[in-house]
């Protein structure tokens, strides 16, 4: 089974935070890009949920627009906010429980998959497992940047699911964390809040030699960088150039992918993260689920311009239909 | 993110007892009550006593130290809330700089964001 195409509607934040477009507007953008897999953060896309709930009138509305173009629930993005009381973090079993309503969540929405942050421990997602096989949902928890493959606190996540069993337990890698070269919008920002061009150019090459962040931030306090160009140097402690082929070990529990990017320029190319060797290393794999396009440039322009985010997703669409080998999509977003 | 988004711009409105405006959460998600740690108002370089300050959404008014023990309602995404300032005597008519910014509680974020806007907004005579 060839790889997926579809969309996490993070992309379209700033369009829908302002009211711009509808949900039907961006399930529709979707389907036009041949992207029919429609991935959500439950809690941005329905209001109410989780503290109030979701009237089943919202629900019943959400399946007759996938139904209507055409398109498949793929991800229902789950937070759990173990932070919710303040000075104590929420009980393990209050936890489990409330894992346990976005499993439900996710079956009403009719998705295979929901999210978990990377910070959820493993313990609760295991003890939650039996539920998801029971109403059959997996539990993906997302590998992000900073963490990785490698990291001992993913490790320990993949060990925990091995023990446990069950293959209601996986992985969503965010494709964030194969950052091989620093993203263009990112200099630009720091740079329009102050970083000199020297110390930016600096850092750029820097992370593209694959220095170690903490000998950069040293180089740019001595080159006299302050505030925005220690932030600018401190995002290399976040930010890395793993390696797609670590995904290889864990190929049978990952059933989702954040197709992360930061920019897609005009001749369809991400600067910042290598699809060409993810969409091979998937491959080689044997994956055949969803990429799901997750624009971030969004955060690292707002202050200069409106991001065009549907057409940043339709470029990032007609690059992933060309690696796929699909023909391009006809796109009447592009009109 | 959405920072400059935060004040809905053209919503001041005043009273004689304080004055209001509409604002956003700059998340890309909404957040449960008790989760919002602080708000903080400005008025042309004035700041509004955290106790002066309240939070009205969907015809439920709060007091900052209310919400956080607020676990049944939101302030969801992109919703428009408004943020009211209790001063006697409310504001005179013209323009006002109004800085807004609010401290969140984010589980997964190993650090408490405060995400703030200022923009001028014009009171009617």
């Amino acid at each position: 089974m060839p790889i997926k195409r579809g969309v996490s509607l993070y992309s379209f934040q700033n369009d829908t935070f302002q009211g711009k477009m509808s949900l039907e507007d961006c399930i529709r953008t979707c389907a036009e890009m041949g992207a029919n897999g429609i991935e959500v953060i439950g809690e941005q896309t329905f209001w109410g949920w989780p503290e109030v709930g979701v009237d089943d009138a919202e629900i019943a509305n959400w399946h007759q627009l996938i139904a209507k173009y055409d398109c498949v629930p793929v991800s229902h993005d789950f937070m759990l906010d173990y932070k919710r009381y303040k000075g104590r973090e929420m009980p393990f079993e209050e936890q489990v429980a409330s894992v346990k309503k976005d499993i439900d969540f996710g079956a009403r929405l009719g998705v295979k998959y929901i999210r978990a942050l990377v910070s959820i421990a493993p313990e609760v997602l295991v003890a939650a497992a039996p539920y998801a096989e029971e109403k059959g949902i997996k539990i993906l928890i997302e590998v992000h940047a900073p963490l990785h493959f490698d990291h001992p606190w993913i490790i320990r996540h993949a060990e925990a699911y091995e023990k446990c069993g069950s293959d209601a337990l996986g992985f969503l890698p965010d494709m964030g964390m194969f950052l091989h070269a620093f993203p263009p919008v990112w200099k630009e920002k720091f740079m329009r809040v102050g970083v000199p061009q020297n110390i930016a150019d600096y850092i750029v090459k820097a992370y593209e030699d694959r220095v170690l962040s903490e000998y950069v931030i040293l180089n740019v306090q001595q080159m006299g960088g302050v505030g925005p160009a220690i932030a600018m140097a401190e995002t290399l402690r976040h930010n890395a150039a793993f390696e797609p082929k670590r995904m290889l070990d864990y190929m049978p529990r990952i059933h989702n992918i954040h197709g992360k990017f930061y920019e897609m320029t005009e001749d369809y190319v991400e600067p910042s993260i290598p699809y060409d060797e993810i969409v091979k290393v998937l491959q080689q794999g044997g994956y055949d689920g969803y990429i799901c396009s997750e624009y971030e440039g969004n955060r690292w322009i707002e202050d200069l311009m409106e991001p065009d985010s549907v057409e940043q997703v339709r470029r990032q669409q007609v690059m992933l239909a060309q690696l796929l080998g699909e023909p391009t999509p006809q796109l009447s977003a592009a009109a | 993110m959405m920072d400059n988004k935060m004040i809905v711009e053209g919503s001041l409105e005043t009273s004689d007892v304080g004055f209001a405006f509409y604002g956003r959460l700059p998340y890309y998600r909404g957040l449960g009550l008790s989760m919002v740690e602080d708000i903080q108002i400005t008025v042309d370089g004035e700041l509004i006593p955290r106790a002066d300050v309240r939070f009205h959404v969907r015809g439920k008014t709060y007091t900052l130290d209310q919400m956080e023990t607020v676990y049944n309602d939101r302030w969801n995404f992109g919703e428009k809330a408004k943020i009211i300032a209790m001063k006697p005597g409310g504001l005179p008519a013209g323009d006002h700089k109004i800085e807004f910014a609010v401290r969140m509680r984010v589980s997964y974020l190993p650090f408490v964001p405060t995400t703030k806007d200022t923009k001028v907004l014009a009171l009617a005579a």
